[in-house]
């Protein structure tokens, strides 16, 4: 041992983007201290924006110089891969059009720490103008930075990092939900509780894996793997409780319980991004873990997952059509997702290029998906009764008579949730079912019976998730208004701008989806840097 | 490559964006363009077809583009014969039923004054009804199989809209039972198909190519049972037709006419292509099962229909019997059979057609779908009863009339085909024939009620047929009375394609027959 300290080596042009988000964050937390309130929004918006498109055209000049990397960076902690750059663009752009929602007036409370109807939040109220916390954005971009590095990490403990920076902005941003307050804190501390309980998992998992291979490197992992006795219990244990925390994060059953309390009780815009940005990175993290760190092992977790996945499917399109409350129904939607990207998740093969197909339909499906998403919740925030959004589903009844543009666009995502041709959640549906398909034939006989039968519960799950739908549709363009029906506000240009980006989307790729499969495809054929 | 079938695809699908942005307040030129477009869009599909070859290649007018070259799909299009009459019958009943519905959204009032239905959006109608012409026209055209997927199950939503949005009192079940179970099917089909793709390992989703890749007999079993599925309930077959009757009956009669006589088409034309040619030794495996559920619908139906008494229910059952007869004729494996199946689709799409619409302007009048409400409208209104005599003669295939031609030649295809042991299938051919007595009840006994014996009270007021009225119905009765003397024009198209499937079937052809209506 010698004394010397090495400088770690740091690739600063490769990583530039999550230093920008956070840089910006940090900027952000210095302005609630020391700008007067009046200018705080002023300044955090343009910041924030800014930052995230100064972020999305860094990953930009990364992938249109070719200068992707292929070898990992700050020795060996991250991994700015192609799927990880496909990654941080979608999270960027979906947190672009986030952020116009959540600049929206009325979402946020003046302040969260006051007791809900007392005279303390009248007080907090009227002094702040209406425009309640704006420390909303510096802990939406630290919760973006998190995002960005959860898929990107190359080692689980920069991997457990990323997971705390993305979690904890978002149990508070959980709480700040300026209607219906008791619901929202409830649903920030569900969500922090069982957060923490998964992220404590998580924690336990990588000291058994720890255990096994000595190092905490996912390929390091694998290549203990490779060498040592896989039924080793450490390694086994350590599995399942990573598991746990992330299909805890994903939302996959067993461990969907928090998602649509937390969905209806947070502020819509922040639903809007976890259900968008949380949803993308955590596969992006549980197809680095699953693939690069545990590729050696997949005869061990594949029937797992398998289980995961049509458990998680059935459960998500069963349990949605009992919902009442649209954002809670939207919430089981996304349970109904995470289970068909799980079954892309499954769909691994022998060899790289084949595995890229699989890799590009899953990037594929979050994005559009993601997309999706975000115009299905900003409509949501347009529908209002004078108590806040108009959650009860009996109140959408017959809006297709009194605001068709509106009922006609939140009609045609619904048919996107639910695999309709011609929109672009069918071809992200048939590129995660085809892969399935396609890899367990490789594999062989019984693999691909398997493979079959998952997908066979995954169509007759997209058949019942259909139903709901549907009912909503029916809701709206075949009931009769009611009489006192919710008003619809009018909307800011930002939540226009966010409604016709992600409309454009849908009806765009559901046309022609070649251009985004091509990018797709371009940034997972380099695959995971392992 | 030819540009015909894309621009009779761009033609429709353009004129519903020109009526869906139409200013608000000019429902009448909505429903003017709707009709110029439609006329269009017909007579460019008789130009093009003029042109068409039937000792010629089998598929014409083929154009293949790149569409998504990361799936291997391609926007391919092409017509057999089959596939041209049953374009010829989509374009044809469009224009009609765009008459027929002039007032279906302007809020229909019955006789007395009453509301039947209120008033709605006129231009949406219109426009979902173009969108709706452009699917038809690719479903039938379309020779990639992902392709025709697509069509199959984007062609729901705007039915969907039609019949939900603008049909009787129970629309919204019924809207949503018939979107639930075709999807259902659609979304086993979807498994098939990635199937079919991967197995095959050809890269490529296009017809042609596919024919004869699947070789693993339990493969083609699989893949059979996905597609067959879905064109069973879409067809629809019993035990898969309880959505037929509701969503026939709630839908307004010119979205039925288009359901019952176009959409339900793409059933037994899928099996036809798909499920005999791509899976034929599948098909021959599983040739007696589905002769006894066709056989059961054919006799099933027909005693149902008996016993309706809403005339659009009734009329719906009675496709189902049809629906068998065409089913059996394609499984008969017979060329006279698979002909007489094939001119079936056609014969039936203007003869039930005729008869929805001419059983819709009744129910316009009284407001009620009821049987019961009516009798002795022959007094009052000849002119429509006449033609509602025609249209109920041409469903119970009378000799002279189009489908007697056709069910005929299904009969005997089916009596004599040797395809499965000699006596399955005369046996089926037997029983089959009981529903032609049947419907010899069912549809006079309808006329009976609601045309003879004495008037009932509120028919007294009822006005005959509107010029607009007679303009719809004179077209297809001309064609029902003009295809039952001469189906030679259609036969001669349809013979080649079917012996081409027989030819990929393997199954020897050694007559085809021509026409038998002389």
């Amino acid at each position: 041992m010698n004394g010397d300290f090495q400088a770690p080596t740091i690739e600063y042009g490769t990583l530039a983007p999550l230093l920008v988000v956070f840089g910006a964050a940090i900027i952000g937390v210095l302005v609630e201290a020391f700008a007067p309130r009046y200018l705080r929004k002023p300044i955090h918006v343009p910041l924030t924006l800014l930052s995230l498109a100064g972020a999305f055209a860094l990953v930009l000049v990364q992938v249109m110089g070719g200068q992707v990397s292929t070898a990992p960076s700050a020795m060996g902690a991250l991994a700015v891969d192609g799927p990880s750059l496909f990654i941080w663009g979608v999270i960027l752009v979906l947190s672009f059009v986030c952020v116009l929602l959540i600049n929206d007036e009325g979402h946020f409370v003046a302040s969260a720490a006051a007791v809900p109807g007392s005279a303390d939040e009248e007080e907090a109220e009227a002094h702040s103008g209406g425009v309640g916390h704006t420390e909303v954005y510096p802990l939406v971009l630290f919760a973006v930075g998190g995002m960005l590095l959860f898929p990107a990490s190359h080692d689980l403990l920069m991997m457990f990092v990323a997971l705390e920076v993305m979690s904890l902005p978002l149990y508070l941003l959980c709480g700040l939900a300026r209607r219906r307050r008791l619901l929202s804190q409830e649903a920030s501390m569900k969500y922090f509780l069982l957060g923490a309980f998964s992220s404590a998992f998580f924690l336990y998992g990588i000291a058994m894996v720890y255990g096994f291979a000595g190092t905490v490197s996912l390929p390091g992992i694998n290549r203990a793997m490779a060498a040592g006795n896989t039924l080793d219990p450490l390694l086994l244990l350590g599995l399942a409780l990573l598991g746990v925390g992330l299909l805890f994060k994903i939302g996959a059953a067993p461990f969907q319980a928090w998602k649509p309390d937390v969905y209806q009780g947070a502020p819509t815009p922040i639903t809007a991004l976890m259900a968008s940005g949380t949803l993308v990175a955590a596969f992006g993290a549980v197809l680095r873990v699953f693939w690069v760190g545990l590729g050696n092992l997949d005869w061990n977790w594949r029937p797992v997952i398998w289980v995961v996945a049509a458990l998680t499917m059935v459960a998500g399109s069963i349990l949605a059509i009992t919902q009442t409350e649209i954002k809670r129904m939207l919430a089981y939607s996304s349970i109904a997702h995470a289970g068909f990207l799980l079954v892309g998740v499954m769909a691994t093969y022998g060899s790289a290029e084949r595995n890229a197909d699989s890799l590009k339909a899953i990037l594929f499906y979050l994005a559009v998906y993601g997309v999706t998403t975000v115009g299905a919740f900003a409509i949501v925030t347009l529908v209002r009764d004078p108590g806040g959004e108009a959650g009860h589903l009996s109140r959408w009844a017959g809006l297709g008579k009194r605001a068709p543009l509106l009922a006609g666009v939140f009609a045609f995502f619904l048919l996107a949730f639910a695999g309709i041709p011609l929109t672009s959640g069918f071809f992200g549906k048939y590129a995660v079912f085809a892969a399935a398909l396609d890899s367990g034939t490789q594999a062989g006989d019984s693999v691909g019976g398997w493979m079959a039968g998952l997908v066979v519960v995954g169509v007759v799950a997209s058949a019942i998730a259909a139903f709901f739908y549907v009912r909503v549709i029916v809701l709206m363009f075949f009931s009769d208004p009611a009489a006192d029906g919710p008003a619809i506000a009018v909307p800011s240009m930002g939540t226009v701008a966010v409604i016709a980006v992600s409309l454009l989307v849908t009806v765009g790729v559901g046309l022609y989806p070649e251009p985004v499969l091509g990018i797709a495809n371009q940034a997972a054929s380099s695959l995971f840097i392992r | 490559m030819s540009p015909w079938l894309p621009i009779l695809m761009a033609v429709p699908v353009v004129g519903a964006i020109v009526v869906a942005l139409l200013p608000k307040g000019s429902d009448k030129l909505a429903k003017q363009v709707t009709l110029l477009v439609s006329l269009l869009v017909l007579v460019l599909t008789g130009v093009m077809a003029a042109g068409f070859d039937p000792s010629g290649d089998r598929f014409q007018f083929v154009a293949e583009y790149n569409w998504i070259p990361s799936f291997g799909v391609k926007f391919g299009v092409g017509v057999d014969g089959v596939a041209l009459v049953l374009i010829a019958l989509s374009v044809v009943l469009v224009p009609l039923v765009v008459l027929a519905s002039w007032h279906d959204a302007d809020g229909v009032k019955a006789a007395d004054g009453t509301l039947i239905t209120p008033k709605r959006s006129v231009k949406t109608y219109f426009a979902l009804l173009l969108v709706l012409e452009t699917m038809m026209i690719g479903v039938f055209a379309a020779t990639d199989i992902f392709l025709f997927y697509v069509f199959f199950e984007a062609m729901l939503i705007p039915m969907y809209f039609m019949i939900g949005s603008y049909g009787g009192a129970q629309r919204s079940y019924a809207a949503v039972k018939f979107l639930l179970y075709s999807l259902f099917g659609g979304l086993l089909m979807l498994v098939a198909v990635i199937g079919l793709y991967v197995v095959a390992g050809k890269q490529t989703f296009m017809f042609p190519e596919l024919v004869g890749a699947i070789q693993d007999p339990t493969m083609q079993k699989w893949l059979f049972g996905g597609f067959f599925i879905a064109f069973a309930i879409k067809a629809p077959l019993w035990p898969v037709h309880t959505w037929l009757p509701d969503a026939a009956a709630q839908a307004p009669a010119g979205a039925a006419v288009l359901l019952v006589g176009v959409l339900d088409k793409v059933g037994t034309f899928g099996m036809l292509r798909f499920c005999l040619e791509l899976f034929p030794d599948a098909a021959k495996a599983f040739t007696m099962p589905i002769v006894v559920l066709a056989v059961i619908s054919i006799v099933y139906g027909a005693i149902v229909a008996i016993g309706q008494t809403d005339m659009k229910r009734l009329i719906a059952y009675t496709s189902i019997s049809h629906f068998g007869f065409i089913v059996l004729g394609v499984f008969a494996m017979s060329s006279v059979a698979q002909s007489g199946a094939a001119l079936y689709m056609v014969n039936h799409g203007f003869a039930t057609g005729a008869l929805f619409l001419a059983a819709g302007f009744l129910i316009a009048r009284r407001g009620s779908p009821y049987i019961g409400d009516y009798g002795g409208v022959q007094k009052v209104a000849p002119v429509l009863a006449g033609f509602f005599l025609i249209a109920g003669l041409a469903g119970l295939s009378l000799p002279g009339l189009s489908s007697f031609v056709s069910e005929f030649m299904v009969m005997i295809g089916t009596y004599s085909s040797q395809a499965h042991g000699s006596g399955a299938l005369t046996a089926a051919a037997i029983v089959a024939a009981v529903a032609v007595i049947l419907a010899a009840v069912y549809i006079l006994w309808m006329v009976q009620r609601t045309m003879n014996g004495p008037t009932a009270e509120p028919v007294k007021a009822f006005k005959d047929l509107s010029a607009r009225e007679v303009w719809v119905l004179a077209p297809l009765v001309a064609l029902i009375i003009g295809f039952g003397f001469f189906p030679k024009p259609l036969l001669d198209v349809i013979n080649p394609s079917v012996q081409q499937t027989l030819t990929n079937v393997q199954v020897p052809t050694s007559t085809i027959a021509e026409g038998t209506g002389q």
